[in-house]
């Protein structure tokens, strides 16, 4: 073949492949639109006024979570009465990726669209939505936390390795006071005790805080040479101690006693690994709960007996609700919906 | 750039501009059509899977709502199986007097077809096995990629030539995740089409290797150097480590790889030492590839100028250097950049180059294979050094564990010196 041919061929190629790469991008373009558009049977949607009360105030209980149905309110913060999941959504117009709130402080982890990279904030705020404080996040937002009392909020990020396919991650987990405006960037700087010695590895992970009502004391997820932990953080001694093995993505009961949170078990397919647990911090005895789905959540206790969590859903995740104590079955909440918060 | 070769008076349009014209009467000027043809697929190769790589995590979590956590763990297994991997591709493109530019398309088209399948797998397994499959395209690929630069090249302008290659596929590996953030901005959740992208880029890069990348033949300027050619089969690539210079220089890349802390250790070390914000994190990895790219071809250039082993040495003393910048209480606000500036500079004097170095030593029949042995030997060597790196860095801190990598790279520098005393210009093996 001459130079001219070879030339030739590949400028046909070049020119077939640039329309199939073209195409695509076109599709996924046009998804925007589609996406706006709610569509028919989807939960009735609304703009209005969401606040977070300060505290209990005798008002009925709401929900809060990230709406996921498709439709112009599409990411918005929307609230429903805590006793009729079904009702219609009142949308905020705030965009969150994660969120949690109690006691009238939120935490609303978002995602800025930049020129080059998405970049990812941390929002603290008040009860009536508005931003009292932001921090830059390291990557991709997972988990996201409030203390019972409103004063501290919690949450963990996804910080993509540098390996050339990309299988290298980390996480890192950040607490702030929200009074003080003190920021703890990575728990990586508490001193962990583990098995009553200090214990150090490059390769410590943490993520999914949890506080207790104290506001000084929290649980989060440790995991090292591939093993996560329980850890038993204190804020002002800035420990974290170990406290039971293979536990993830903690949720501490309002009552103090006991943590539910995602157990990898063994035999389970490797694409779906956990099983809901709880786990009594007293006796250390763990409870399995009813649901028999894998769950990838760090699950709410709506009541003293009762968790709410998300599990994969048509429009991304569904909420879901189980018996905190191994009996019952698990029952669908509400549709296209995650990140929820009872206040 | 126009400064011109002081050696053999070479223009300074051919030397500032390594035209795509053979070497005729001018060895050592140009660089071969083929080298560059080599250079713009891995240039296009690395656009198409740094693409992937930059969409990967925000694939898997926002995208699926994976967890990626413990993820990583399969790296491990991985590492063994891709040496064993690069070793059987650099044996199969030695084998019926050199099949490379076959075994190099077996590689780079086994690569791009995984494009396609990642828009299959929704599951950490699946999407963990699509990974793996790409990573052997890239094992068996790269032994006789670089043997067919070192065979396409003179001995005199092989470091240019391998500094050349190594600049454009930095370049491509910086622009594919540009390419990947503007079509995500240009969608919604536009992962499929950025996979499609990268599987049209790919296959561009195959289609490039297959129509300008010509079968190796003898070239007329590098005969056999000796009379019984050894015939291409597992025990003679194994033999290689008997030849003096190829034993030498495998030892000394093994032993210098197993003082070099990985990557991501380095910038670890430097957002601890410096309170690098963690916002900046993210681009620690692009001042690393900046310096490679910029300093990849004069430092090659050097090389076929100095002698390969005496950059090859130099570059490990940018890394001890930048180690000692670490470890120094030192906190201007430069030194972020000092230190990427060696890192980068240390790759560009070495990984190139080492190839370079280690062709003057190996015969052209075996020339897939031998790469291949010191490819796997320091990559094995790197793979130990971030396991203990990271077993110091538990038991000991991490100031002691760099402590402790410094010392051992400066002994491994003095070993690696005393191997080799200096040799100023390369030469070709003498027969075993």
């Amino acid at each position: 073949m001459t130079t001219r041919n070879r030339l030739l061929v590949l400028a046909a190629a070049v020119i077939a492949l640039a329309a199939v790469a073209t195409a695509s991008v076109w599709h996924a373009a046009a998804r925007s639109d589609r996406r706006d558009q709610a569509r028919p049977g989807g939960p009735r949607i609304t703009a209005g006024r969401v606040t977070l009360p300060a505290e209990a105030t005798g008002t009925p209980r709401r929900l809060v979570f990230r709406n996921m149905a498709w439709g112009p309110h599409r990411d918005e913060l929307t609230t429903v009465p805590a006793g009729r999941p079904d009702a219609p959504r009142t949308a905020s117009g705030v965009k969150c990726l994660r969120f949690y709130a109690a006691s009238g402080t939120a935490v609303c982890l978002s995602a800025n669209r930049g020129a080059m990279q998405d970049t990812y904030t941390a929002r603290v705020l008040d009860g009536r939505l508005k931003e009292k404080a932001h921090y830059a996040l390291p990557g991709i937002p997972s988990r996201a936390r409030v203390s019972p009392s409103g004063r501290y909020a919690a949450w963990t990020v996804f910080v993509g390795g540098d390996s050339y396919a990309g299988t290298n991650f980390s996480t890192r987990a950040a607490i702030v006071d929200t009074r003080t405006g003190r920021l703890t960037p990575t728990l990586e700087d508490f001193r962990v005790v583990k098995e009553g010695r200090t214990y150090r590895a490059a390769d410590s992970n943490f993520w999914g805080v949890t506080f207790a009502a104290d506001d000084r004391h929290f649980y989060a997820t440790l995991a090292t040479h591939g093993r996560t932990y329980l850890v038993r953080g204190d804020l002002r001694t800035r420990t974290l101690t170990t406290v039971h093995a293979n536990v993830e993505c903690p949720s501490l009961s309002p009552d103090g006693t006991r943590v539910a949170y995602k157990k990898r078990v063994k035999g389970l397919p490797a694409d779906a690994p956990w099983r809901l647990y709880v786990l009594d911090l007293r006796t250390l005895r763990e409870t399995p709960l009813a649901e028999t789905r894998s769950v990838d959540d760090q699950a709410v206790w709506s009541d003293a007996h009762t968790l709410t969590y998300a599990l994969p859903g048509d429009y991304g995740a569904d909420l879901y609700t189980v018996p905190a104590d191994g009996t019952g079955t698990p029952r669908l909440l509400t549709k296209a919906a995650v990140s929820p918060a009872y206040l | 750039m126009y400064v011109a070769d002081s050696r053999n008076q070479a223009s300074p349009t051919a030397s500032a501009e390594p035209a795509a014209r053979p070497p005729a009467g001018r060895r050592g000027t140009a660089l071969a059509p083929t080298v560059l043809a080599l250079g713009t697929v891995s240039l296009i190769t690395d656009v198409s899977s740094e693409m992937v790589t930059a969409v990967l995590p925000l694939y898997l979590v926002a995208g699926l709502g994976l967890s990626p956590l413990g993820f990583g763990l399969l790296d491990g297994v991985y590492n063994g199986f891709s040496a064993l991997v690069r070793l059987v591709g650099g044996h199969l493109a030695d084998r019926g007097g050199g099949r490379h530019k076959s075994v190099a398309l077996l590689g780079y088209g086994l690569s791009a077809l995984c494009k396609p399948l990642l828009l299959l797998a929704t599951t950490l397994p699946t999407i963990g096995m699509v990974l793996a499959a790409d990573r052997t395209g890239k094992g068996l690929r790269t032994a006789p990629r670089d043997a067919l630069i070192s065979l396409s090249s003179t001995p005199a302008t092989r470091g240019r030539a391998f500094g050349v290659h190594r600049a454009m596929d930095t370049t491509g590996a910086l622009l594919g995740p540009l390419a990947a953030f503007l079509i995500l901005r240009a969608t919604t959740d536009g992962y499929d089409a950025v996979f499609t992208v990268s599987f049209c880029v790919a296959a561009t890069g195959v289609l490039v290797l297959l129509l300008f990348v010509p079968r190796h033949r003898q070239e007329p300027h590098e005969p056999a150097a000796h009379d019984a050619p050894p015939r291409p089969t597992f025990r003679s690539a194994l033999a290689l480590l008997r030849r003096r210079e190829v034993r030498r220089t495998t030892v000394c890349a093994l032993l210098l790889g197993l003082a070099t802390v990985s990557d991501s250790f380095v910038y670890l070390l430097l957002q601890r030492r410096l309170g690098v914000p963690d916002q900046w994190f993210a681009l620690l990895p692009l001042g690393t590839a900046a310096a490679f790219l910029l300093l990849a071809a004069p430092l090659g250039r050097l090389a076929d100028r100095v002698g390969g082993w005496r950059v090859f040495l130099a570059g490990h003393a940018a890394l001890l250097v930048a180690y000692g910048l670490l470890l120094s209480p030192w906190h201007g606000t430069a030194l972020p950049y000092v230190v990427l500036a060696l890192h980068g500079g240390f790759y560009a004097a070495t990984d190139g180059v080492l190839m370079a170095a280690a062709s003057t030593a190996i015969p052209p029949e075996l020339r897939s294979s031998g790469l291949a042995v010191v490819q796997t030997g320091q990559a094995l060597a790197r793979f130990v050094c971030s396991i203990g790196f990271g077993a110091a860095w538990t038991a000991w801190g991490d100031r002691t564990a760099l402590g402790t990598a410094a010392v051992l790279l400066a002994a491994g520098a003095a070993v690696a010196c005393a191997f080799r005393p200096g040799t100023p210009t390369p030469t070709e093996a003498a027969p075993a």
